[in-house]
């Protein structure tokens, strides 16, 4: 049956909603180029810090300097891996494929940046690592960003994928948390919002924005196929 | 009213000869050293000052490129960057309010007087990082005497500059402060000897990312209340505003003493990074200290008052 525009509804988000994704069409080009290098080059940023970092060339705060790069590339894999499916609504392009290399990118330097703080920062001093566990928001969120991004990178693999089957689905929902943490972490980590902090935030609320009104409209999209 | 008592240096504080001799050599290779100079940096004389305690002051090049002047921008880097296009001279700065003789005091005519004494104080950063520095300039007291502050003053407000042609962060955008910048301090903190006007630092005229031609050194304080480029001191009766408390009164106060036992909401103030390791495994953390480490100069201000609550 035809599907009406809804008098409420913008017409691009309506667009966006309905299209069917064109996957005959272009998912070719995309089938030839694998996902492993994306390991390689995603972790070329951490190579270059790290060893700008032991030369003496990240400033006056080579830690603090190191410590903030690492989360902040922690936060583009992520969003990367949320960009995903977005691009498959609007465009029909799938690259799913490249999904699960982003978002395991994105906990190596969520692994990167906090073994940074433990290490390089406070030195293994297990006084200041508890103070600020129980006592600062800020490192609060973070760690519950880390804690929940444990099982998702553990499931990544294909065999998870299969034994958990609908469950696996329902438990990578979890990454919207990791995104809303991450996100009020960035926010928390300079004294006035940035250019830097209110660009990633700005991206990350988009993305999880992007799922609510994807999943409103598909869902009524399937109320009116069952009526 | 409060008295101040002269400190008394502990033995320990009193620098060895041979480490204050090498220090000076080191001073003077860093004079030599062709650093990224400031376009105005111009030899100041000065004196040695009191108060400056067995100190090692970070390296200049750190001094000088990793500031938070966010008139210049929002990166530690920025002010070094985006500072070229600024004018400190001429430059006058007007004392009123609640004085019997306000002044405009002519920066130039200040520094050619001379008297400028050198101190090398702790700056500590409430975003839990410290510096020593070598500061060069006057007491605070010593400028507002000159004003001659009636009974009713209470207060002193100080105002920033506002020039948003040559301070591009002055431009509006994201994040963006008030301007101009607006600090203040209770009328004992500011006549206390510790409190400094600060025309230069290693010997020279300030340069423009560290607040030229002339700025406040509060070393027991968190340095967001250091104001930089001075245009107005006010003595007042109320208590000022102040540019940080006006945007987030439940992180900035008023006082923001150094207090290692009062946590910012975001950041422990327990301990500091030390600025100026070269690399990566060079960091150095040390326990921050009550009042900055000048509770014995400063502590008798705040006799009685819950530094919980006037943070």
């Amino acid at each position: 049956m035809p599907i009406r525009l809804p008098h409420s509804t913008p017409a691009w988000i309506f667009v966006i909603s309905t299209e069917r994704p064109k996957l005959a069409r272009c998912t070719w080009t995309w089938r030839a180029i694998p996902s492993w290098p994306l390991y390689p080059l995603g972790l070329i940023p951490a190579v270059w810090l790290f060893w700008r970092g032991v030369e003496g060339h990240l400033g006056a705060d080579p830690v603090g300097t190191f410590e903030k790069m690492l989360g902040l590339w922690a936060i583009r894999f992520l969003a990367a891996s949320l960009v995903i499916s977005p691009i498959r609504w609007v465009t029909g392009i799938s690259l799913l494929k490249y999904r699960r290399a982003l978002g395991l990118l994105a906990f190596i330097y969520v692994v990167l940046h906090v073994t940074a703080y433990v290490w390089l920062d406070i030195g293994f001093n297990d006084a200041i690592l508890i103070r600020d566990i129980t006592r600062r928001p800020f490192i609060i969120l973070g760690a519950l960003a880390l804690l929940a991004l444990i099982p998702l990178a553990l499931t990544s693999n294909r065999l998870s994928i299969r034994k958990l089957g609908r469950r696996w689905s329902r438990l990578h929902r979890l990454v919207y948390l990791v995104a809303i943490l991450a996100g009020i972490h960035l926010f928390l980590a300079f004294k006035r919002p940035t250019p830097t902090s209110e660009l990633y935030d700005g991206l990350l609320a988009a993305l999880l924005l992007a799922r609510v009104v994807h999943g409103a409209f598909s869902g009524r999209r399937r109320v009116v196929r069952s009526g | 009213m409060t008295v101040f008592r002269y400190p008394t240096p502990k033995g320990s504080d009193i620098t060895p000869r041979e480490t204050y001799l090498s220090r000076r050599s080191i001073m003077a290779g860093l004079a030599a050293a062709p650093f990224g100079q400031s376009a105005h940096a111009a030899p100041l004389p000065t004196k040695t000052g009191p108060f400056s305690g067995a100190l090692t002051p970070t390296d200049k090049q750190d001094v000088t490129h990793f500031n938070n002047f966010y008139e210049f921008g929002m990166d530690k880097s920025d002010p070094a960057e985006n500072s070229g296009a600024f004018k400190p001279m001429p430059w006058t700065l007007r004392i009123e309010g609640e004085v019997a003789e306000p002044q405009t005091i002519d920066i130039a005519a200040l520094i050619a007087q001379g008297g400028i004494e050198q101190r090398i104080y702790r700056m500590r950063c409430v975003e839990a990082w410290s510096m020593v520095i070598p500061w060069d300039g006057i007491p605070l007291a010593a400028i507002l005497k000159r004003a001659n502050p009636l009974g009713s003053a209470r207060y002193v407000a100080f105002e920033s500059v506002h020039r948003p042609s040559e301070m591009p962060g002055q431009n509006g955008g994201f994040g963006s402060l008030d301007w101009p910048y607006v600090e203040g301090l209770r009328l004992d903190e500011a006549m206390n000897p510790l409190t400094f006007l600060a025309l230069g630092i290693y010997g020279e005229t300030l340069p423009n990312q560290n607040g030229a031609p002339v700025r406040l050194v509060v070393p027991w304080k968190y340095g967001f209340k250091g104001i930089k480029s001075i245009v107005r001191i006010r003595l007042t009766k109320d208590q000022p505003p102040t540019t940080w408390q006006r945007m987030a009164p439940d992180e900035y106060g008023f006082y923001a003493n150094v207090n290692p036992d009062v946590d910012h909401p975001r950041w422990s103030q327990a301990s500091e990074r030390v600025i100026g390791s070269s690399s990566l495994f060079g960091e150095k953390r040390q326990p921050t200290l009550m009042f900055n480490g000048y509770a014995d100069q400063v502590a008798s201000l705040y006799t009685g008052m819950d530094l919980r609550h006037f943070y």
